[in-house]
């Protein structure tokens, strides 16, 4: 175990050991991070004959920001799909607390305790936004049919309590004022919160995050960060993130893993990353 | 001429307003039965956006089950959870032959399945049950069949029990509804999906699970209309042509709303039946309730495109 506070660079040898260590490891700002949650091992997925990603394999550690980044067209979105159960890897094999996961559809990966956000959002509009933070609650409410068609016992007190977790969420994301709203009515930054919102409501054990400032000026992009280390914060949620925005990724995650046309570049804290000379390569171009 | 169509009848209602009240009544009663009809559509079409064109048939379906059960001798009430059994069977059966392989397909091939549902019903209870008249088993389900007779001014009004009693049943299965999709986790999730498939796997709702809820709920709307059509009208897949009357009714109130399908309904239910007593019949030799309402609903459409109670859609540009 490193003393991480004043450790801000660190050689490839240190983070290695890092990841080995099933302890965990202790962040720049002297957070304590967990063991490994989830596991993507040679993770490869193919449409067609294109290949999006190809063999990548990574580890997403309890209580820890981890961002995926790249350039457009690198195969973000659709390991994040592949996390959330939307694709199916082609090759490879996805460890979750310990066990192998067996090819999943998106609504049992819910259940599972993962929740997500989507670039493009996807809210239900027509909902306001207390009932859309609401269904965030679906997979803890485990009332039978006849018992909610007739709105009693069990399915009253589940309401009850689970509506006491949506209003703690709406207040943390300071959308008290909105709760009644149609979220169709709403402006593009505040959607992106209620979508924070919901998966939070599901007080998941890995929230994912695609591109969550995508869109957004520069105080919505602070507000949103703001967010996302305050959920990480306060109820230690792990949090996978997509970002296009260097600058913000460096800023919020623990590790990032860089990808670039469907393969990992690198993998590590900001600061080691952003030395890489792949990385740099990606980003800003090399002569060919 | 023009006293005929702007004054007589208007001076006909108020000389007889008992009468008047009793053509608002049969017209209730019908606008009911359209309405409960554009529900099942309404239901189906907010959680999957398929146009259900089966739900006419699956009342002819589940009334011509219920009678057919009890000719073979089971007691009323068993008929009708065995019914509502059926009614389940159905409802796996069309998502897993059906929906299932066909998710992700454009609106137009989900209707044109409906469709094929339709005829494959249609065809499925003529083998089993045949395809003759069978009066509804009313009394047998213990619905009374007596007449309320109420002298409102010193006038006659008279009320079927049995019409009475589909009202009120109505009224109920509404109300139940209703705070079944807003209060409730089921219900909740059926919104939702309508809104958004996609994030609505992504809180945990499984699509499959829903749709058979959904096309469930639809058969016991389509059953308890086709118990109260019945009781007026007998059971035959002639029943199936007041299924097109709730089309117009669909206009009128618009797809998504359940607020809309059920004063659609009752707003074509009287006003059709108040166009025939005092237009259509002195005027133009009678039998307007056959056409009435889809006229009606093409003078709607022309100046709101979206229905009386539908989403305007507002598109960004």
């Amino acid at each position: 175990m490193m003393d991480g506070t004043e450790q801000t660079h660190w050689t490839k040898d240190e983070r290695q050991a890092a990841v080995k260590d099933s302890e965990g490891y202790v962040t720049a700002d002297g957070r304590q991070i967990g063991g490994v949650l989830m596991e993507l091992r040679n993770i490869t997925l193919r449409f067609g004959g294109v290949v999006a990603i190809k063999d990548i394999s990574f580890d997403i550690r309890e209580g820890e920001i981890r961002a995926i980044i790249g350039p457009n067209g690198a195969g973000k979105s659709s390991m994040l799909n592949i996390i959330s159960g939307f694709y199916t890897p082609s090759e490879g094999e996805l460890w979750y607390k310990g066990s192998k996961r067996p090819p999943m559809k998106p609504y049992e990966v819910a259940r599972m305790g993962v929740a997500r956000t989507f670039q493009n959002i996807a809210l239900f509009e027509g909902m306001s936004v207390l009932d859309n933070v609401m269904t965030g609650r679906l997979t803890h409410m485990k009332a039978g049919i006849a018992s909610q068609a007739l709105w009693w016992g069990k399915a009253r007190d589940e309401e009850i309590a689970n509506r006491e977790v949506v209003e703690k969420v709406i207040d943390f994301l300071e959308i008290q004022s909105i709760r009644k709203t149609p979220v169709g009515r709403l402006p593009y930054g505040l959607k992106k919160r209620v979508e924070l919102a919901r998966a939070l409501a599901a007080e998941p054990s890995i929230l994912l995050l695609d591109e969550p400032m995508a869109g957004m000026n520069v105080e919505e992009k602070e507000d949103m960060s703001r967010f996302i280390l305050d959920v990480n914060d306060e109820f230690g949620t792990t949090i996978c993130l997509i970002e296009h925005d260097m600058g913000v990724v460096m800023d919020l995650s623990d590790r990032v893993v860089v990808m670039d046309y469907g393969k990992k570049i690198g993998d590590g804290p900001p600061d080691e990353v952003r030395q890489n000379q792949d990385v740099i390569d990606a980003y800003l171009g090399v002569a060919h | 001429m023009l006293n005929d169509i702007f004054i007589k009848p208007f001076v006909d209602m108020f000389s007889a307003p008992d009468f008047l009240l009793q053509v608002l009544w049969e017209g209730l009663v019908s606008g009911i039965l359209y309405a409960l009809i554009a529900l099942g559509f309404v239901l189906i079409f907010r959680s999957s956006r398929i146009f259900n064109f089966a739900q006419g048939i699956m009342v002819v379906f589940a009334a011509l089950t219920l009678v057919g059960l009890h000719a073979m001798g089971v007691p009323a009430w068993i008929c009708v959870l065995l019914t509502l059994a059926v009614m389940f069977g159905l409802a796996v059966t069309i998502e897993r032959v059906v929906l299932r392989p066909l998710v992700g397909q454009p609106d137009i091939i989900l209707f044109m399945a409906t469709i094929g549902i339709t005829l494959f019903l249609i065809g499925l209870g003529e083998i089993i049950f045949g395809g003759e008249n069978k009066v509804m088993i009313t009394e047998e389900l213990g619905i009374p069949t007596d007449s309320v007779v109420l002298e409102p001014w010193g006038g006659l009004l008279i009320l079927e029990q049995k019409d009475i009693t589909a009202v009120i049943v109505a009224a109920l299965l509404v109300v139940a509804l209703l705070a079944f999709l807003n209060k409730t986790r089921m219900g909740r999730a059926i919104r939702a999906l309508g809104d958004d498939h996609q994030a609505a796997l992504s809180v945990g709702i499984s699509l499959q699970q829903i749709w058979v809820l959904v096309w469930f709920i639809a058969g016991i709307i389509a059953l308890v209309t086709g118990i109260a059509w019945g009781a007026r009208a007998g059971v035959s897949f002639a029943l199936e042509v007041i299924a097109y009357k709730a089309l117009p009714v669909l206009m009128l109130g618009g797809l998504e709303s359940i607020t809309g399908a059920i004063v659609g309904g009752l707003m074509i239910g009287m006003l059709e039946k108040l166009f025939e007593i005092y237009w259509g019949q002195p005027l133009l030799g009678g039998n307007t309730e056959t056409w009435f309402a889809f006229v009606l609903a093409l003078i709607v459409l022309l100046f709101r495109p979206q229905g009386l109670f539908g989403e305007r859609i507002i598109e960004r540009v």
